[in-house]
């Protein structure tokens, strides 16, 4: 290749794939979930989290438990047994039991499905919101959040973790920082403990928002390799043919 | 040869003698594929154009079987795009084949134009060339901006808010014709309807139509090549260019080799990453459109976020929105902007070159801060790019005129 | 070049093209099984196409009902005993009076009454001709060749009271019995495949 058209392609490749690693910067700081989604005892575990915790109030309506089942490696009579609580059919979605006008006039709206949440705020984001709420007398729920400001959800999870207080400071420009918890009243949980009954209950969020990912990393193997394969073989022939170029 | 094969031989000739007396078709297969001669010296940055066939058969595959599990209703769009990712049997890479792919045909197409920079390929007498891929570059983006719309999550539906709302700049008419692009007060099921009926009917018969144009004035002209020379003029005995092969066999043993390359790239993402960092897939449109609250950082798809920050660098609604409909335009103008006397960058002085970079950087970067808020040290840096990106092209009578040129050889450079 | 190197040169080429020509072939048919498996039923057809339940304690004899089930029409009727009486007076004149073309109804149907209990009738109703929904005519007459059954509107094709097709009409056979079980004496369960009768 000449000289000059290398320098532009490489010029043009490098400065597409600096900019494009850059991303728009969030301001809250997360810490990372660390879930692992080919566990599956941690996404059996998950599950049965999701199903005594969550879905009372949230449906992950595109979810059905046969997928679960399937998936999970959880056999028809443990799914209905442990986990269907408001379904009968294996085949059935993941519904909410509490209607949604009653959920919208307590909390003045109405829980979102969880069957994208992971893919919509990430894993992370759900991990720390799980982890962070904190007490504010001020709040009708009694508890605020530090990932989601304001929040209308309660902390559903207070008997596991306890409650703990959040501790303020106040920079030069008077504007209030979160900068860590302190524990209040202690839960049945230790902190690693709780921890990880979120981590698995995120990874099982993040399971249901993509339920074939496994399947599709497998397959792409495959098919990557045969590409690599017929990738020879044309190589080969194109040498050949062009072998009659002078 | 034994008797048998030979009277197969026989009949398949016969059968083609009676096609031949019915329709052209031995004549077009010369013409476009065994002696359509293009240069010998191609390089890889001349695999863009059967790439963009490629993926825009991957397209057409993929929609068609997308759109018999898609419903274009507001109240079922998002739905049904989970209904093929999860309960239709390999609905998942259906979806993701087709969503991956419209990145990639802008990644595709970007490189195919500009290979015709460093080359000169759309200048004399490629102009035809260059304008009919130009009205193709449109429609893709009326085609993305179209299928974008279509999952119904937020930002489909904010996305396509901000963009309808361009036309609302345009003076006494903007309104009305806002109203009449949505076929609503606001974007509804009615606008998502239509949206649909144009990404999956309108848009792709022009588009076939426009690429049947554009193969059919390449293919009467010839293809340019990386020294910018004619190949016709310098025939040997039999009438064939001196420095041309046929498509057929040559060029495409080697567009398959580059096919693949394509493919397993392609594989990587749609198997590996289909979200790509939330580029191909934004986060946020996992979430159903919400008409009461946006989304906190709304950007276009990252194909059209050159353009985007180009509109959002000028502090007025109307001038935001010329500048950004002349730079999409701009382009189509450069057969008679560029009056150099050579073709390619290897024979062209340093202006152009410069000139080049500097134009490859700002569309680089604005393509960048497109996808940041626009506030703070983003808004002086989209304008001062802004400014390059519009220079490169208004100055070019200029710089290519003054440009110190090389002189370019008779025949092609080859090194076997 | 010599004419022994072309000579190879030329059998290699020719191998290669091949090899490169079956592979990409392969390859083609692989990517696009993807494609037709999607046509398939979907998980929520098939959800939507689970067994359906029903009660039949309460039907009188005599009397028919019409479910659906995986969106086809189906006929559960409860046969009294004159109906009965007549299932064997038509026996000559049937195409298929003993059931044996055996895609028309499971194991447990090939008999005169073509069902579990003999008082319940199970058939889809889409008649084995072109699909229509035959319509029910349980009384006698008034040709004399017509016993009560289930007659087709569309093309005239008739069948008895056990859904079995008459000789000399356009449906070839008789109409299918679905799987189905009893769940108890009162509810039978369409679509599942008997366990135990």
């Amino acid at each position: 290749m000449h000289k000059t058209t290398s320098i532009g392609s490489a010029l043009f490749f490098a400065v597409f794939l600096v900019t494009s690693g850059l991303n728009a910067a969030t301001e809250i700081e997360l810490q990372p979930a660390n879930n692992d989604p080919d566990d599956i005892q941690s996404l059996q575990r998950g599950a049965r989290n999701f199903m005594n915790y969550c879905s009372g109030c949230h449906s992950a309506k595109y979810v059905r438990f046969n997928t679960i089942g399937r998936d999970l490696e959880i056999s028809e009579k443990q799914m209905i047994e442990n986990l269907m609580f408001n379904a009968d059919k294996t085949f059935d979605t993941i519904q909410v039991t509490m209607p949604v006008e009653d959920s919208a006039r307590w909390f003045g709206t109405s829980p979102p499905d969880l069957s994208l949440i992971a893919r919509s705020r990430g894993v992370d984001y759900i991990y720390n919101f799980l982890k962070d709420f904190y007490l504010d007398p001020g709040s009708p729920t009694g508890v605020d959040n530090r990932v989601l400001a304001g929040t209308s959800m309660p902390h559903i999870l207070w008997e596991l973790q306890g409650y703990q207080n959040a501790i303020f400071s106040v920079d030069e420009d008077g504007v209030q920082h979160l900068d860590r918890f302190e524990a209040v009243t202690a839960g049945t949980m230790s902190s690693d403990q709780y921890d990880g009954f979120v981590r698995d209950t995120v990874n099982f969020l993040a399971y249901i928002s993509e339920p074939i990912r496994s399947t599709r990393r497998a397959l792409g193997v495959k098919v990557l390799m045969f590409l690599v394969f017929f990738l020879v073989l044309a190589t080969m022939l194109k040498k050949q043919i062009w072998k009659d170029v002078t | 040869m034994t008797g048998l094969e030979s009277e197969m031989g026989k009949d398949r000739s016969a059968f083609i003698k009676w096609v031949d007396d019915r329709f052209p078709w031995t004549e077009t297969m010369r013409y476009h594929v065994t002696e359509y001669y293009a240069s010998k010296n191609f390089n890889w940055w001349y695999i863009f154009g059967v790439l963009a066939m490629v993926i825009l058969v991957i397209q057409f595959v993929t929609g068609i079987f997308l759109t018999m599990n898609y419903k274009p209703s507001a109240a079922e769009a998002f739905a049904s795009i989970e209904y093929i990712m999860r309960d239709v049997e390999w609905g998942w890479l259906i979806r993701y084949m087709h969503s991956t792919g419209a990145s990639f045909l802008f990644i595709v197409v970007y490189l195919h134009m500009f290979r015709a920079m460093l080359y000169g390929s759309y200048k004399k007498p490629r102009e035809l060339i260059w304008i009919i891929g130009m009205l193709i570059f449109f429609v893709l983006f009326a085609e993305a901006f179209a299928g974008y719309l279509l999952p119904w999550g937020q930002m489909s539906y904010w996305g396509a808010q901000v963009i309808i709302s361009l036309f609302g700049a345009i003076p006494f008419v903007g309104e009305a014709l806002v109203e009449w692009i949505r076929g609503d007060y606001a974007i509804s099921d009615i606008t998502l309807n239509r949206f649909f009926a144009f990404h999956v009917a309108l848009l792709p018969l022009v588009f076939v139509g426009l690429i049947f144009l554009h193969i059919v004035a390449l293919h009467h002209v010839g293809s340019n090549n990386p020294d910018g020379v004619e190949i016709k003029e310098h025939k040997g005995a039999d009438g064939v260019p001196l420095d041309g092969i046929a498509f057929h066999p040559y060029h495409t043993s080697k567009d398959l080799v580059g096919i693949i390359v394509f493919l397993m790239i392609f594989s990587a993402v749609v198997f590996f990453a289909p979200d790509m960092g939330g580029y191909f897939l934004e986060h946020a449109n996992f979430e159903p459109a919400n008409t009461m609250a946006t989304p906190e950082h709304i950007a276009p798809a990252w194909y059209f976020t050159p353009f985007y920050a180009i509109l959002r660098a000028v502090p007025d609604k109307l001038w935001g929105t010329i500048l950004f409909g002349a730079s999409v335009l701009l382009p189509a103008f450069l057969p008679w902007l560029d009056r150099s006397r050579v073709k390619s960058i290897r024979y062209r002085g340093w202006m152009y070159k410069l000139a080049l970079t500097i134009f490859v950087v700002s569309i680089v970067v604005l393509g960048w801060l497109g996808l940041q808020p626009a506030e703070g040290i983003y808004v002086p840096l989209a304008r001062i790019f802004s400014i390059f990106y519009f220079s490169f092209f208004i100055l070019m009578p200029y710089y290519t005129t003054i440009d110190k040129t090389k002189p370019v050889p008779d025949r092609v450079v080859y090194n076997a | 070049m010599t004419d022994d190197v072309d000579h190879i040169d030329r059998r290699r080429r020719h191998f290669l093209t091949v090899a490169t020509l079956v592979t990409g072939g392969a390859g083609m048919v692989a990517a696009s099984i993807p494609f037709l498996s999607s046509l398939k039923p979907s998980a929520r057809a098939k959800a939507l196409g689970a067994p359906v339940e029903v009660p039949v304690g309460s039907l009188e004899p005599g009397e028919m009902i019409r479910v659906m089930w995986r969106g086809r029409l189906v006929f559960v009727l409860r046969r009294d005993e004159e109906m009965l009486s007549r299932l064997t007076d038509v026996n000559d004149l049937l195409r298929d009076p003993h059931s044996e073309v055996i895609d028309q109804q499971p194991e447990f149907a090939v008999n005169e009454h073509r069902s579990l209990r003999p008082e319940f009738l199970i058939v889809e109703g889409a008649c084995t001709h072109l699909g229509c929904a035959p319509l029910a005519e349980f009384e006698v007459g008034p040709a004399d060749d017509w016993f009560g059954g289930f007659f087709c509107p569309c093309h005239g094709s008739r069948f008895d009271l056990s859904g079995r097709v008459y000789k000399g009409v356009p449906a070839p056979t008789n109409l299918r019995v679905p799987p189905y079980r009893f769940i108890n004496d009162d509810v039978i369960i369409i679509g599942a495949e008997p366990v135990a009768v």
